[in-house]
């Protein structure tokens, strides 16, 4: 398990490599402009000097070659160097936002996973009843439903309908100080929002393994010798039925940090997924990059975890061999 | 729960007599829009006019104003030396008066008020003053406005309350740029102005203190303890930032904003609310369209005339902006004390018609007119993804068209236009606030033909371009005046420039407070302006 970890921590060193790489490639390649971007619309009445100046400041004619190994070398003594977009260092960025996109993130999966079992398991013990019916094609409808329009119609049912949910932001909007209550209150609709985008796959995986299982010889042999339903469910059915799940969790991962983006942006929601954008459009290479990084390390750590979940469960995996 | 549920229920229950579990019940709420309580624990309506929540469209991308923030004034965290009243007149701020202006309008001298503090309770100093001038024009600064600060040569402090401005040549709007917000040296001064954490982490003398800001989220603010003026009534207040429109209707819907910047459609909904007012501000903010001089045909005069005559402004008012604006007859707006008087015209096909017959340019195949060859025919180009500026684009080609001129209106982002604005027309928007020479010198002047965003039309008249100067120079209000009508009168005869509509921007606000005013605002709005540009000001209704 341990060398499984290290071999993949390797590997994940030219990967992260490639990527930040490929992202100031692309950056270089787009059509956006740094200065326009650093200047905001200030600069739609700037004279030429200004630009000129602000060009020159701000680095923007260096090759993205000669940037990206300036920022590779500082970034290797710990140094991530300065948004411009933002104007803050960038770990002030990352340290003050990453807490709240990865809060809102593990909140949702767990709410994710835990109410994909219970329903994928429900409608599995009974194909074709009501329920199962219910079940999956609720899920096909969610799968169809774009993230921002299932978080609109939360905040217009929520908050405006009933008013029994803050439409959004971290805290109430009048209050200046964060605290855990009013956090609690404010994570309950993007986090339930983005739980419900991410929920109609993890039911539908868990309905058919788990249904599959339950037709298979081991499943009826138990249930012949006269053992109970529950001991049935848990020790036969969901071992070899949950398994496909468990590679969706590592899968899922950047499905969830798209999901995030759009969440985060209409509940005001003060993650980094706001950051991003405004990163790539601004054409910030330092905060682009360090995001990158970030991204790319949160993906190869979701496939790394989908594989070591695996050898832990299925007996046909072994770990030492992986 | 109950107890939980209040804290979301609507703000305007505050106003109800009673504030406890019977604020639950908030269906009642939207309904009873009482005035002060009359009853015992009466503070009810005093307490809810100390806090204000307000939901603008934008953030600052750094509260430093030494990159730029805060420099048309009403910023809430700094003061200027001058600041300006609800009809835009200077008056003294951190100034103890208006400068001496001597030397033919060369030297500005400021004498400070006494007493002033930072809001960490240093004492401001000239020091203060020409540290913040000097590092704005620093060329290393990253500041986009410098350039308005071109006339300075040189500020220093004589003694510890005097400053005295030396420019390069007679400048006589200068007063008008000093608005600009004073940074304390004893803070900013240790740290690189471009990537300080004073960007993000502001001192000023102000009359708030920003106590957090989340970006991307909300700024909040409250009363400083160290204000040189009088006490505001309001003791904090935030600043939502939410970018998307009908979220912020939404939200103010909701109680969960006392007020937002709307646009007209979204306004007009809050209208029957007897809780909330609206406020709709005049602005310099035109919307026009921009005729390059090298265009084969955008730059002859007789075209220029004909599109002049031939647009429908008051048809662009009513049906774009939803009737919250002005025809624009000019670049300023007809309100403004600058205005010329009578330049205003009506819609006149018939004689845009006969302009174009006078000068050669005859009705040629599908109704577009053509002089030597030449097709009555340019491209517009607007920014994508603004629908107020598509619609005056798409409007204008209708009109130009019943006049025999094909416009051809294509939407592109800034990063397509910027390169094609020496031949192609633009569908602008700009508007400055002070001074008319702010927005129309660098509008107009051939000098700054194509430079940057400055004259995009690359409009050269020697006439426009003396009166210009003219105007600038001359501390007369007389000279000034009749500079600045010729100029106008000359947009009229040789239009570089089709002006179509002022925009009005509006506002919608708990009606909680008495006697609130809005500014004429720039291009520029929803932050540092809107009812709330003197918030230090409001006073809680009776």
């Amino acid at each position: 398990m341990a060398r499984l970890v290290g071999r993949r921590a390797l590997f994940a060193v030219p990967v992260v490599l490639v990527v930040t790489f490929g992202a100031f490639a692309i950056a270089a390649a787009s059509p956006f402009d740094p200065v326009r971007a650093y200047a905001g619309t200030a600069a739609l009445g700037a004279d030429q000097e200004t630009l000129d100046r602000l060009r020159e400041n701000l680095g923007v004619d260096e090759s993205f070659v000669a940037r990206w190994w300036h920022w590779l070398t500082s970034a290797l003594t710990g140094d991530l160097g300065h948004s411009s977009v933002l104007r803050q260092p960038v770990t002030q960025v990352i340290g003050e936002r990453l807490v709240w996109s990865a809060l809102l993130c593990a909140v949702a999966f767990a709410v994710a996973v835990g109410l994909g079992l219970l329903l994928g398991v429900l409608a599995a013990r009974r194909p074709g009843s009501v329920l199962d019916r219910a079940v999956t094609s609720l899920s096909y409808t969610l799968e169809a439903a774009p993230v921002f329009w299932i978080a609109l119609l939360a905040v217009w049912l929520f908050a405006l309908q009933w008013d029994v949910l803050p439409a959004g932001g971290l805290t109430d909007t009048a209050s200046q100080q964060v605290t855990p209550g009013q956090v609690a209150g404010h994570i309950v609709l993007p986090a339930g929002v983005l739980a419900v985008s991410q929920l109609p796959w993890f039911t539908l995986y868990v309905r058919q393994g788990v249904g599959d299982a339950l037709a298979e010889d081991p499943v009826r042999g138990a249930r012949a010798r006269g053992l109970a339903e529950g001991t049935v469910l848990v020790g036969h059915a969901l071992r070899s039925g949950l398994l496909p799940v468990l590679t969706l969790i590592g899968s899922r991962v950047p499905e969830l940090i798209t999901g995030a983006l759009l969440v985060e942006t209409v509940f005001s929601w003060p993650g980094i997924a706001a950051a991003t954008v405004e990163a790539a459009t601004a054409v910030d290479f330092p905060l682009l990059a360090a995001l990158t990084v970030l991204a790319t390390v949160a993906v190869l750590a979701g496939n790394l975890l989908a594989d070591l979940l695996y050898g832990l469960f299925d007996p046909r995996v072994k770990l030492s061999e992986m | 729960m109950t107890a939980r549920r209040t804290r979301w229920t609507r703000r305007t229950d505050r106003r109800l007599p009673i504030r406890s579990a019977a604020a639950a019940v908030a269906f009642a709420a939207g309904a009873t829009a009482c005035s002060a309580p009359s009853r015992g624990g009466g503070d009810g309506g005093a307490e809810a006019a100390e806090s204000v929540v307000i939901g603008v469209a934008s953030e600052p991308d750094t509260l430093s104003p030494l990159l730029g923030y805060g420099k048309d004034g009403n910023s809430k965290i700094f003061d200027g030396l001058l600041a300006r009243d609800s009809d835009l007149e200077l008056k003294p701020a951190l100034a103890a008066a208006l400068p001496k202006v001597t030397d033919d309008g060369r030297t500005y001298t400021y004498t400070l008020r006494e007493g002033v503090k930072f809001s960490d309770g240093e004492p401001l100093t000239a020091g203060d003053v020409v540290y913040t001038y000097r590092t704005v024009l620093d060329e290393k600064t990253n500041n986009t406005a410098r350039s308005e600060l071109d006339a300075v040569e040189d500020v220093r402090a004589s003694g510890d309350d005097t400053v005295v401005f030396t420019l390069k040549y007679p400048y006589a709007p200068f007063a008008a740029r000093t608005v600009l917000p004073i940074v304390p040296e004893h803070v900013a001064g240790k740290q690189d102005p471009n990537t300080g954490d004073f960007n993000t982490e502001p001192v000023g003398t102000g009359p708030y203190v920003l106590t957090n800001w989340s970006k991307g989220e909300k700024l909040g603010f409250r009363a400083n303890p160290h204000y040189w003026g009088d006490k505001p009534a309001v003791k904090s207040f935030t600043m939502a930032v939410i970018a998307d429109d009908n979220v912020r209707a939404t939200r103010l819907r909701s109680g969960d904003l006392d007020g937002a910047v709307l646009p007209p459609n979204l306004a007009a909904t809050f209208e029957k609310d007897d809780g909330r007012r609206t406020y709709r501000a005049r602005s310099y903010d035109f919307r026009a369209v921009t005729l390059p001089s090298a265009g084969q045909v955008t730059g002859d005069r007789a075209i220029r005339r004909a599109l002049d005559a031939a647009v429908d402004r008051q048809a662009m008012v009513d049906k774009i902006l939803d009737g919250a604006g002005r025809p624009a007859y000019g670049p300023l707006p007809v309100d403004d004390p600058w205005y010329e008087r009578g330049i205003e015209r009506p819609r006149d096909l018939a004689g845009a018609g006969r302009i174009l017959d006078e000068a050669g340019w005859k009705p040629g195949s599908g109704g577009i007119r053509a002089k030597d060859g030449q097709r009555a025919s340019f491209t517009l180009y607007y920014p994508s993804g603004d629908k107020v500026r598509q619609d005056h684009a798409l409007a204008y080609a209708s009109d130009a068209k019943k006049a025999g001129i094909e416009v051809k209106v294509e939407g592109a982002t800034w990063e397509v236009i910027e390169p094609r604005m020496k031949t192609d027309a633009v569908l602008a928007g700009l508007g400055s606030v002070g001074d008319p020479d702010f927005g129309l010198y660098t509008l107009l002047h051939s000098t700054l033909a194509g430079d940057g965003f400055n004259n995009m039309a690359h409009y050269a008249n020697p006439a426009v371009d003396e009166a210009l100067d003219a105007g600038r120079r001359s501390q007369d209000p007389k000279v000034r005046a009749a500079a600045y009508g010729e100029i106008q009168k000359a947009l009229v005869a040789d239009p570089g420039y089709t002006f179509l509509t002022h925009i009005d921007h509006l506002y919608v606000l708990a009606d909680r407070w008495d006697g609130l005013t809005t500014q004429l605002e720039p291009h520029e709005h929803g932050f540092a302006s809107g009812p709330w540009w003197n918030i230090e000001n409001w006073r809680p209704k009776k």
